[in-house]
C-alpha cells in the first residue's frame, strides 16, 4: 500500500509553525516512515505532482498569491488543516486589519525613516495586497485547526498520528495553547 | 443559621442563605465558569458565561441567589456549548493576538478558551478598530482586549471612594475610560491591583511584562476552575 501524502505551505506566516513540525525531534524519522511529502518547503517540491491526503497550512492570507496558493491546496488535499494562530485568526500580520491599506503602504514605503526612494512598489510581478488579512477558513473550507504560536510539536504530532492511524485524539491540557 | 438544600446536575448541595448559585456551587466543589464575576465585588452579570438552567429558564448563576429546593442544571451539553459560543464571540469581537499579549498564560478569557478547547471560533472575526491609551503614568489601557466585564469600574477606587474607571457609549461601541486626573494619582500598588483585577490584558502595569516564563504561568498546566472542582 502506498503511504499517505502530506503537503505543507507557509502563507502569511513566519515559518515558525514549520519549525515546530521539525521540533518533533527524532519522531521525524517515524514521520518519514509513515508519510510521503509532496509540495512543501520541507522537501522543496514546488508544484503538486499528485493528489495529497493531508495539507498543513501555516499563515493567513494577506495577498493574492496566498489566496491562489490556499485554493490550490484545497483542490489538491483531501484534508486541510490550519496550523497556528496566523492561519486561524490572521495573527501578527492581522494587526494591520482595521487600518486602511493606503495608510499601511504609505507608512511602510513613504514615511518610514529608513526608506529613501519613496515609492510604493507596484509591479505586475508582485502579488496584490488584500484589504485585510484573512484567516484561512474565511477563504476555503478548513477541516481541522491546530492553535498555538507556534502549535506545540506534540500537538502537531498527535494530530497527525491520529489522522493517519484513525485513532481517537486525546490531547493533554498542556498542548493546546494560543501562544 | 438555616441551611438551604438544592441540587446541581442532580447532586445534593447545601447553601448558606443569601449565597448566589456560583458561590454555593464553589463551596460544594462544583465549578460554574465565570468571567465578569469577581469574589468580593457586587455581581454585574455582564458576560453570561455562568448561565445555568433553573426551572427550564436560563439564568446568570453569579447574580441569582439559591433558594430552597432549587434544581440547577450546569454541565449539560447545551449549556456547555452556549458558554463556548460566548467565549468564541468574545474572541472575535475584540482583537486578541495572544502571542503578543502580556497577559497570555494568566488570562481568564484565554483560560476559558483552553478549558472549552476552542480550536477556532465558529463566528467570523470582526477586527474592530479600537484604541489604546498609553498616556497614563502607571497603566496602559488596551481596549482591543477589553471584554467589558466592568470589574475595573466596580473594583478600583481612590482612597476616598471615587471611581477611577468608567464606561461610555452603548452596545458594540461600549468603551472603558478613565478619569485622567484620578488615574494619574494611582500608586504602583493600585496599578498592580487594577491589572490583577482585569481578567484579560486590557489593563497593564507599565514597565513590567512577560515577567513569568512560559510554563510557570497561572493557566499553563492547570485548567481554570480546577482548583474548585472536587474529584
Ligand atoms: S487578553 Fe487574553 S485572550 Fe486576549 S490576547 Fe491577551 S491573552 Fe489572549
Ligand atoms: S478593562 Fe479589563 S476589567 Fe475593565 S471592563 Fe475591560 S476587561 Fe473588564
Ligand atoms: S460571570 Fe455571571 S454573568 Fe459574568
Amino acid at each position: 500500500m502506498s503511504k499517505p501524502v502530506v503537503a505543507t505551505a507557509s502563507l502569511a506566516g513566519c515559518f515558525g509553525c514549520h519549525m515546530s513540525i521539525l521540533d518533533i525531534d527524532d519522531r521525524i524519522l517515524k514521520l518519514i516512515e509513515l508519510v510521503e511529502f509532496n509540495k512543501s518547503p520541507i522537501d522543496d517540491i514546488k508544484t503538486f505532482t499528485k493528489q495529497c491526503d493531508i495539507g498543513l497550512i501555516e499563515g493567513g492570507c494577506c495577498n493574492s498569491e496566498n489566496v491562489e496558493n490556499l485554493k490550490l491546496f484545497r483542490k489538491n488535499c483531501k484534508i486541510l488543516i490550519s496550523v497556528g494562530e496566523c492561519a486561524i485568526m490572521g495573527g501578527l500580520p492581522a494587526m494591520r486589519n482595521g487600518i486602511p491599506v493606503k495608510e499601511c503602504l504609505e507608512e511602510a514605503y513613504l514615511k518610514c525613516p529608513t526608506v529613501d526612494d519613496n515609492i510604493i512598489p507596484n509591479d505586475d510581478e508582485l502579488p496584490m495586497i488584500l484589504d485585510r488579512v484573512y484567516p484561512c477558513h474565511e477563504i476555503v473550507k478548513i477541516d481541522y485547526f491546530l492553535p498555538g504560536c507556534p502549535p506545540r510539536a506534540d500537538l502537531i504530532w498527535e494530530a497527525l498520528v491520529a489522522l493517519l492511524t484513525g485513532k481517537e485524539l486525546e490531547l493533554p491540557y498542556e498542548v493546546v495553547k494560543f501562544d | 443559621m438555616s441551611t438551604i438544600n438544592f441540587t446541581i446536575d442532580g447532586k445534593a448541595c447545601k447553601a448558606k442563605p443569601g449565597q448566589t448559585i456560583v458561590e454555593a456551587a464553589k463551596d460544594n466543589g462544583i465549578y460554574i465558569p465565570t468571567l465578569c464575576h469577581f469574589e468580593g465585588l457586587k455581581p454585574a452579570g455582564t458576560c453570561r458565561i455562568c448561565t445555568v438552567k433553573v426551572g427550564g429558564r436560563n439564568m446568570a448563576a453569579c447574580t441569582t441567589p439559591v433558594t430552597e429546593g432549587m434544581v440547577v442544571e450546569n454541565k449539560t451539553a447545551d449549556l456547555e456549548d452556549y458558554r463556548k459560543a460566548i467565549i468564541e464571540m468574545l474572541f472575535v469581537e475584540g482583537n486578541h493576538m495572544c502571542p503578543t499579549c502580556e497577559k497570555s498564560g494568566n488570562c481568564e478569557l484565554q483560560a476559558l478558551g483552553y478549558r472549552y478547547m476552542m480550536m477556532a471560533p465558529r463566528f467570523p472575526f470582526l477586527f474592530p478598530r479600537r484604541t489604546l491609551d498609553a498616556s497614563l503614568p502607571k497603566i496602559v489601557i488596551e481596549r482591543n482586549r477589553c471584554v467589558q466585564c466592568l470589574r475595573c469600574v466596580r473594583g478600583i477606587t481612590t482612597a476616598d471612594g471615587k471611581r477611577i474607571f468608567g464606561v461610555v457609549n452603548r452596545g458594540g461601541h461600549v468603551e472603558i475610560t478613565v478619569d485622567k486626573d484620578l488615574a494619574a494619582s494611582m500608586t504602583d500598588e493600585m496599578a498592580q491591583k487594577a491589572m490583577d483585577l482585569c481578567p484579560v490584558g486590557a489593563i497593564l502595569k507599565k514597565e513590567v511584562g512577560f515577567a513569568i516564563p512560559i510554563g510557570k504561568r497561572k493557566f499553563d498546566s492547570k485548567p481554570i476552575g480546577s482548583e474548585i472542582e472536587k474529584a
